[in-house]
């Protein structure tokens, strides 16, 4: 290992190798280097093609790694600052389905904010383990969820001693922080571990002034998502560890779930886009949040919009916020965010991360343009101009705190019945609803259905959110537990 | 020794002039920058290896997207030019002696001093005092600009490279907005010829029509572009390019053109019917 430092890209480096050594495959994938198929070699390029491989000797193996993936996790975990990081390829998702799974076994309480992805939820339906929601402050102007305020984490802790975990959405979608360092020595004070979904905040660890990485704060584990702001292709993500988790049986965790076939191309990427973060990071991410900036700058002088940013601290719930996101408000121009979304891909070829009730948010990277920012900003101010109308009777709530009537485990497996939305007040929801993006459950399994999340759910569907989770796929009805 | 440029038009087609000596190569922040001697069509520059003018044709151009929406607008006086940095459309503006204002948007300032020092015949009037030249983005520039000009020219470089945001429908709804009432755009408009043209022409076409009340196109040749078959756009709040054109009154300005006059202006609305159903297609 001293060899190496973190300009090498031990995969990278070992896929250049192996192309060179021209090795007749008997092997999968069946492809054969792309000859087998050429109409997707065309698609994707002989290069793609020839590095589509499989585990072998001199590439390693993502399940057992010993030679060069070893070393590429380790060089990750030096960038990252972590004790150990794993290079994961089912997602993020499989990150923090990983990171629940070792902390909790069936029945297990883990405390966790209710605005979290639904990879969370999912986890628990896997593990068994049950959930303790801390309801999340709401900004009620804007109609988000904020960071875990500490004062309820305190409370949850001594509600809930025999807790097994804490699990921390940092930064939210939006760019909002918690105090992860309080929440941290709290949950280690009381013997619990720290997992932190940090899918949003790769750049917190390359660039500077940004909030404070889950790994900085002492966290045990963080699932970062590389393929978000670092870089890396779709898919790809990193799970990190702290010094007092053990990574052998960590290894053993995420292979349960894990394939044994991963995908080069994945890997690679993650290897790469890690090496230009720990050499090139800095500068990336000073562009990115001067673009951001300026954008925020120029839309909020449009009038009506806000692009929201650090004004927004309160020393507890918005802890801290996150620069390089480039969140705007937009009920004040009577357009909900799902509706200024659609236009801006309708009428102006210009499609953005997500819109919800009251939001949008574009998301910058490295890799914009100035002149792209410019028709980003003139695209908003002609939506204005040509289809804002008077704010007044724009719904803003957008968090509506869940009563937790069953574990998702238990709900998602008991059995069900089939019922129109409208008749389903007062049941026990079975599924899923949430708008994709941002993949926040508005309903998860377990939980009892209101005539306000119904309003709500029809609401979202008239504004053209894009609805999933649940088992009809227009969403009229709902699955409840047939009790 | 033979020296010659060559663009390629499509693909499959090479357009070449002779190159007797280069006078000035460079990369501003947004493109390379070239100017070229040649015999037959005398100094010609060109950006990131696309023409832009020679000094033997560009008074077609010219004339043509300044003249016509200057002869039907009964009253200009305040005008933005947005591209132009050669300053041709400046050149022929300045002739009005009604003109109060010339606005011109240039992100690229070396274009502006290249020409300056290369190009005396276009680059000839930024010394007017009624000339202003901001260098910035065009996007930008008329974001901020509300019900202030009579007429807007846009000289645009292609739809690809620095100067694609000024073929977007959020640039021609700005432009809209900055206009007064009865106000007039005029831009470059690509060619109908070859298909990629074509569908660049046709994009900017679709945008414009559902961003003005009247949108026209008319056409002018110009030897140097692909396939030498030109369009310009028209579009407007008000007045109709022909019906409410005034031929005789513009010729009492006594201002001597090459190539626009008052039978031409007509004429040039007159479309090839393949140009007039590509139109019609996206209208």
């Amino acid at each position: 290992m001293a060899e190496l430092s973190q300009t090498n890209a031990p995969i990278y480096e070992a896929l250049r190798k192996f192309r060179r050594m021209r090795i007749v495959p008997f092997d999968v994938p069946g492809h054969k280097r792309g000859r087998g198929n050429m109409e997707l070699t065309e698609f994707l390029g002989e290069d793609c093609m020839n590095v589509d491989v499989n585990s072998m000797k001199p590439l390693d193996n993502l399940c057992h790694p010993v030679s060069v993936i070893k070393d590429a996790e380790a060089l990750a975990a030096e960038a990252f600052g972590a004790a150990n990081a794993f290079f994961m390829v089912g997602g993020t998702t499989s990150a923090v389905q990983s990171m629940l799974m070792y902390a909790c076994k069936e029945g297990d309480k883990i405390i966790m904010p209710r605005n979290v992805h639904r990879s969370a939820i999912n986890a628990l339906i896997l593990t068994g383990a049950v959930p303790v929601y801390v309801n999340p402050d709401v900004n009620t102007r804007l109609g988000i969820a904020l960071g875990m305020s500490v004062a309820q984490v305190e409370q949850a802790i001594r509600e809930n001693p025999d807790a097994k975990a804490i699990m921390v959405n940092n930064p939210t979608y939006y760019g909002i922080c918690s105090d992860l360092k309080k929440i941290t020595e709290l949950a280690h004070a009381h013997g619990m571990l720290v997992l932190v979904d940090e899918a949003h905040g790769t750049h917190f660890y390359f660039g500077e002034n940004f909030p404070l990485t889950a790994m900085a704060a002492g966290a045990d584990c963080a699932s970062v998502s590389m393929h978000k702001s670092g870089g890396s292709l779709t898919q790809s993500s990193f799970l990190l560890l702290g010094k007092n988790v053990n990574a052998d049986y960590m290894r053993q965790v995420i292979n349960l779930t894990q394939t044994t076939s991963a995908s080069y191309l994945l890997l690679s990427s993650l290897d790469i886009s890690r090496k230009r973060l720990a050499l090139g990071g800095r500068e990336i991410f000073a562009q990115t949040v001067e673009m951001a900036e300026y954008a925020r700058s120029e839309i909020n002088g449009i009038g009506g919009y806000y692009a929201y940013s650090k004004e927004l601290i309160n020393g507890d719930s918005i802890y801290d916020f996150d620069v390089s996101k480039l969140s705007i408000y937009t009920l004040p121009i009577g357009l909900a965010g799902i509706e200024v979304y659609d236009l801006l891909r309708d009428e102006y070829d210009i499609q953005i991360e997500f819109g919800d009730i009251g939001n949008v948010l574009a998301y910058i990277s490295v890799g914009d343009r100035k002149r792209d920012i410019e028709r980003l900003i003139s695209a908003l101010a002609e939506i204005k101009r040509r289809f804002g109308k008077d704010g007044a009777d724009m719904l803003t709530q957008e968090y509506i705190s869940p009563v937790v009537s069953e574990t998702p485990r238990k709900a998602f497996y008991a059995a069900k019945r089939s019922l129109p939305l409208d008749e389903a007040a007062g049941e026990i929801c079975s599924e899923f609803v949430m708008c994709y993006p941002p993949g926040i459950p508005i309903l998860a399994p377990g939980e009892l259905i209101t005539h306000e999340i119904i309003e709500y759910i029809k609401y979202a569907k008239e504004k053209g959110c894009q609805m999933t989770g649940t088992e009809d796929i227009n969403i009229e009805r709902l699955n409840v537990l047939d009790l | 020794m033979e020296l010659w440029f060559t663009e390629r038009h499509t693909p499959n087609v090479k357009f070449s002039i002779k190159v007797d000596h280069q006078l000035y190569s460079g990369n501003s922040e947004f493109q390379r920058i070239d100017i070229f001697d040649s015999k037959e069509f005398g100094r010609f520059l060109t950006l990131d290896g696309y023409m832009m003018l020679t000094e033997k044709d560009e008074f077609i151009y010219h004339e043509m997207i300044t003249h016509v929406p200057m002869a039907v607008h009964p009253n200009p006086k305040n005008i933005l030019v947005i591209g132009a940095g050669d300053g041709g459309v400046v050149r022929e503006l300045t002739r009005y002696a009604s003109v109060e204002s010339i606005d011109l948007v240039e992100i690229d300032e070396l274009v502006v001093e290249v020409c300056k020092k290369y190009l005396p015949t276009t680059a000839c009037r930024f010394d007017d005092p009624r000339v202003h030249v901001y260098y910035e983005d065009g996007v930008k520039f008329i974001r901020r600009c509300t019900d202030q000009y009579d007429v807007i020219i846009v000289d645009s470089t292609d739809p690809f490279g620095p100067g694609e945001g000024l073929f977007t429908k959020e640039f021609y709804g700005s432009c809209f907005k900055a206009l007064r009432d009865d106000g007039i755009m005029v831009n470059q408009h690509e060619s109908p010829f070859y298909d990629e043209d074509a569908a660049a022409m046709q994009r900017s076409h679709k945008r414009i029509v559902e961003s003005f009340p009247i949108s026209k196109v008319y056409q002018a040749h110009i030897p140097t572009y692909p396939s030498g078959h030109w369009l310009f756009g028209f579009a407007s709040k008000k007045y109709h390019p022909t019906n409410d054109y005034n031929g005789t009154k513009w010729s009492m300005l006594g201002i001597k053109t090459r190539y626009y006059n008052p039978r031409l202006h007509t004429g040039a609305f007159a479309l090839p019917c393949y140009v007039e159903e590509l139109l019609r297609d996206v209208e």
